[in-house]
């Protein structure tokens, strides 16, 4: 294939990822987007295996077949609340990928750079390989702390700002002894040195961070896995590779802007590190009565709404009861009552994540809003059921001004006329935050585990 | 401990201390409880109610203060020279009383519970704390005489509450006016509302704006900056300048609305007037006012304590029973504060009571302790949210800040795009043709992408993370262009990198599809 066509072939690719992403803008289209992006994929390795500079077959075809089947099998086999620790472990991937390529590159000495183009060639690879470490360490990090192996609480090194500072001297430093080494076809040392560094710099930066704000890490990692993508494109003058990094990119780096609106936190002291360290008064301190209620008293108070707002939690996912809350919320329509779940932007451990739960228990997508669009219909609402969720539902985000989570945007169900709220205990949420919500008078407790308690008010409700 | 119940003698006291339900409740606890014959009579609970939950029989008060260890009544012990039945004699040295006492108000009565080595708790006194308000018998009372309030007034109110159109004839709503929203208030607004009443409340504490909007009434407001929120929740005494507004404003209300109601009271101080005759005269005739104030000389000029009377059309009720005339609810309100405390005051359930000094609501309450007086008690540490201080208007000076302020913020705003030019045209300098054609693609993609991302739904972050990601596999291009190397080591590398990238592809685009399968109307 000539290198016309292939080029051609990179032009149709790209054009097919951008159709693929915006796509993905309604439910309708989402499904042909994602067709849109495998066909772009399919088109760019195969104009890249027919292109001139790849002549050896078999090795190449096995590798993919084997990369193929493991990503099938992984796909086919996740449950959909363990969505985030898979995302995690893919940007993983592509910061490895990029990596190795980088070394590759690196290793091969065949092009004919000379002068200027020589040394930006350089700084490209030695880039390229930084995001691409950083990616890697840092979503291994992700995914442990997202399947528990890991603490989800951050851990804080005492100085860690001057800790991340010397560790961007050290990469700036690491960079000049390689372009200077590099000039005479060395360098191995200091690259090798750079990816260290990188790599415990991923490492430090994820465990500073708190598993609320895991969202947020997800979606900047996915950010940085572009990036890495970009770089590599770079390296080796691919404009394919920098077109599809860059929408990966700006990607992740819209959705990490998105979660940090919703949670009313700064990018920087997000990536910084820590939850709620930041000075101010002492937050309020919450007091009065637990009020609790029983199943079979929250049976005749559905029965008496009208309309009815289910709000679901990273609690949720963990009892699994996606399947009893669908199934409870079918109940309650064919009761005829005016049922919704309104959805917070960063419930769960990564951007949507919670949709995906309910779209998986088959809830129809049409009766799950976001928070914005019905957080000034809660004076209107009978019953609100809260299912294991925590900060984003605390009203000392709005009425606290020390509160660490002050001026976050939360559901304001205590609005509404009752709120029964499923918890196991009543510990705090990952902010560490005490919520007044618990305490509110028009608000209930019914502590269990989520998926009994849903499954004996289904069963109540059926009977009767 | 055996607690007796006696028989409320005070004239128009039809509440009782506590209801079968309750005695059996404490009982449970560990106590004995005896009941006077006849005490629930006038609030529906008959003899046999008691029994059968437990409780014994006394004929007579004298044998019933006689054998009971705790009293536990309604209204302080008084005289009753008529009746001839002195309660005050009756109170045995040791003896518990749990009743209401007004301390500030009664303090001979003080003394003579002191002299007679007794230990009292009144109802009255209990903080005002979150925890405590399981026992406030001053809110359950209140709520009871706000909702009765609404009924007295539509007893003598000659029209409908809600407007109709019928097709005898349009009728208007009633208009209310609540003035002073707070337990009893809001409970009038709460029964006028539901009964169809155009509602308005007014009170001079403005951080009770918002439930009085919450429960759907207009909230009037004066054009006067004063803050009128005392300690604990109550209002206190304004300035002479809110007054004159305050009463300006009940005057233009005065001529419009149908029925009045006042709750107005300050802790320690006689009622304030804020209804004066002439606002009465300006009124529609058949017009109502229930003053809920009337016990501490009434809100209104014309209120005759205890009574209703008339004046040019308007009636006027003075009542200061109000829960008693709804004695039932009343008593079992009564009843459940009266238990929380004694479950309070027994943590054993036991049957003993302990009075814990250290406990900030049993401290709060106890005013006598063995016959010593120990009200009034120490200030508790209030719950209730206050409004940050008021600072003065700012200066110019401040403004002058202000400017330089939103001057540096902008050019902070500004900054990192002037370095990001900066750096860009530094970079300009020395880079070569073939990179910046590159850089060229690289920032018009970031712009497509950022465009593309911002239209995706937020239900569907998930499948485009997981998209994305299968889309950065696209890496595998970086990998498959250098594996046909002669060098064995790159191959190796590229062989790893494209495994790796595949898992990526496959895994990516399989699980997009399988999640938004699932999406489904």
């Amino acid at each position: 294939m000539s290198q016309s066509l292939v080029t051609m072939s990179y032009i149709a690719a790209s054009s097919l990822f951008i159709l693929s992403l915006s796509g993905l803008s309604h439910q309708e289209t989402a499904r042909r987007g994602n067709y849109y992006g495998m066909a772009g994929m399919a088109l760019a390795i195969f104009a890249t295996v027919m292109s001139d500079a790849v002549t050896t077959y078999s090795i190449l075809i096995v590798a993919l077949l084997i990369g193929g089947l493991i990503g099938a099998r992984a796909a086919l086999k996740v449950e959909m609340t363990q969505m985030p620790e898979l995302v995690a472990i893919m940007h993983s991937l592509v910061g490895m990928a990029a990596v190795l390529v980088g070394y590759a590159n690196f290793f091969d000495h065949s092009s004919s750079l000379v002068g200027v183009e020589k040394t930006i060639h350089e700084i490209e690879i030695y880039i390229g390989i930084l995001i691409g470490a950083i990616t890697f360490s840092g979503s291994v990090i992700a995914f442990g702390k997202l399947c528990g192996r890991i603490s989800g609480k951050p851990v804080l090194l005492p100085g860690r700002h001057w800790f991340n500072l010397s560790l961007l001297v050290a990469v700036i430093f690491l960079a000049y002894l390689f372009i200077t080494a590099a000039e005479s076809g060395a360098g191995e040392w200091p690259l090798a040195l750079m990816t260290v560094v990188a790599l415990i710099f991923g490492i430090h930066m994820v465990m500073a961070i708190g598993g609320a704000d895991m969202p947020i890490v997800v979606s900047m990692l996915n950010s940085y896995s572009g990036w890495a993508a970009a770089a590599t494109g770079f390296m080796l003058s691919n404009d394919l590779l920098i077109v599809t990094g860059a929408l990966v990119g700006s990607s992740g780096a819209i959705l990490s802007y998105i979660m940090c609106r919703a949670m009313n936190r700064n990018f920087i002291s997000v990536i910084s590190g820590g939850f709620g360290s930041a000075g101010g008064g002492k937050a309020a301190e919450v007091e009065g009565d637990v009020s609790e209620i029983q199943v079979n008293e929250l049976v005749p108070m559905l029965r008496d709404a009208k309309n009815i707002m289910i709000i679901p939690g990273y609690g949720m996912a963990v009892a699994q009861a996606q399947h009893a809350v669908s199934d409870l919320s079918k109940q309650l329509i064919k009761q005829n009552k005016n049922i919704r779940f309104a959805i917070h932007p960063v419930a769960g451990r990564m951007p949507g994540h919670m949709n995906v739960l309910l779209a998986e228990a088959k809830v129809a997508y049409d009766i799950v809003y976001e928070m914005d669009e019905v957080n000034d219909d809660f004076p209107n609402i009978d019953v609100t059921i809260v299912i294991g969720a925590n900060d984003i539902v605390n009203p000392s985000a709005l009425e606290d001004p020390n509160s660490p989570i002050a001026g976050m945007p939360v559901l304001q169900c205590w609005q509404g006329h009752n709120t029964v709220v499923l918890k196991r205990s009543m510990a705090t949420g990952y902010a560490g935050v005490s919520n007044p919500l618990f305490v509110h008078e028009h608000t209930r407790m019914l502590f269990g585990d989520a998926n009994d308690s849903l499954q004996s008010v289904l069963k109540a409700l059926q009977t009767q | 401990m055996k607690i007796g119940i006696p028989k409320e003698v005070f004239d128009g006291e039809k509440r009782v201390a506590t209801t079968p339900d309750e005695a059996k409740k404490l009982i449970d606890l560990g106590f004995d409880v005896c009941i006077e014959t006849g005490a629930g009579s006038h609030a529906d609970f008959t003899d046999e109610a008691y029994t059968a939950a437990g409780a014994s029989i006394i004929a007579t008060a004298k044998s019933l203060w006689f054998e009971a260890d705790i009293i536990m009544k309604v209204r302080a012990p008084a005289a009753y020279p008529e009746l001839t039945i002195n309660e005050l004699e009756l109170i045995k040295p040791q003896q518990i009383l749990i009743c209401y006492i007004w301390p500030a108000q009664n303090k001979d009565l003080m003394q003579t519970l002191a002299d007679r080595q007794t230990t009292v708790l009144a109802m009255d006194s209990i903080p005002r704390l979150s925890r405590a308000q399981k026992m406030d018998a001053l809110s359950s009372m209140a709520n009871i005489s706000g909702y009765r309030a609404v009924i007295e007034a539509a007893q003598h109110f000659g029209r409908f509450f809600t407007g109709q159109i019928t097709a005898a004839g349009k009728v208007p709503p009633a208009k209310v006016l609540v003035i002073g929203a707070g337990v009893a208030g809001l409970a009038a607004i709460g029964t006028a509302k539901s009964l169809g009443a155009i509602v308005r409340a007014f009170d001079t504490r403005p951080e009770v704006k918002e439930q009085i909007e919450s429960m759907d009434a207009e909230f009037l407001m004066l054009d006067f900056a004063e803050e009128g929120s005392g300690t604990g929740g109550y209002a206190k005494t304004m300035s002479k300048e809110f007054i004159d507004a305050e009463m300006a404003l009940f005057a233009r209300q005065a001529m419009e609305v149908d029925i009045i109601i006042t709750t107005a009271l300050i802790p320690g101080k006689a009622a304030p007037e804020l209804i004066t005759a002439g606002m009465v005269e300006s009124m529609k005739p058949g017009s109502v006012i229930v003053d809920l104030a009337a016990e501490r000389g009434g809100n209104c000029a014309l209120t005759q304590k205890d009574t209703v009377v008339t004046s040019s059309g308007v009636t006027i009720i003075g009542y200061t029973n109000l829960p008693s005339r709804l004695a039932n609810q009343a008593s079992q309100l009564y009843a459940t504060n009266l238990r929380h405390l004694v479950t309070e005051l027994c943590p054993e359930k036991d049957g003993k009571l302990f009075v814990n000094m250290d406990d900030e609501v049993i401290r709060g309450a106890t005013v006598i302790q063995d016959g010593t007086i120990t009200w009034p008690p120490p200030a508790p540490t209030l719950s209730v949210s206050k409004a940050p201080p008021q600072t003065e208007a700012p200066s110019v000076k401040v403004e002058a800040e202000a400017q330089t302020l939103t001057f540096i913020a902008r050019f902070k705003q500004f900054l990192p795009l002037i370095i990001v030019a900066l750096v860009l045209y530094g970079f300009g300098l020395v880079a070569p043709e073939s990179f910046m054609s590159h850089f060229t693609v690289f920032v018009l993609a970031c712009f497509v992408g950022y465009q593309v991302i911002w239209n995706v739904s937020a239900s569907l972050h998930t499948p485009l993370m997981s998209v994305t990601n299968a889309i950065s596999g696209i890496i595998v291009i970086g990998a498959l262009v250098q594996i046909s190397s002669s060098n064995i080591l790159i191959t190796v590398l590229s062989t790893l990198a494209i495994l790796i990238a595949a898992i990526n592809i496959a895994g990516g685009f399989l699980v997009t599809r399988r999640m938004l399968e699932m999406f489904r109307k």
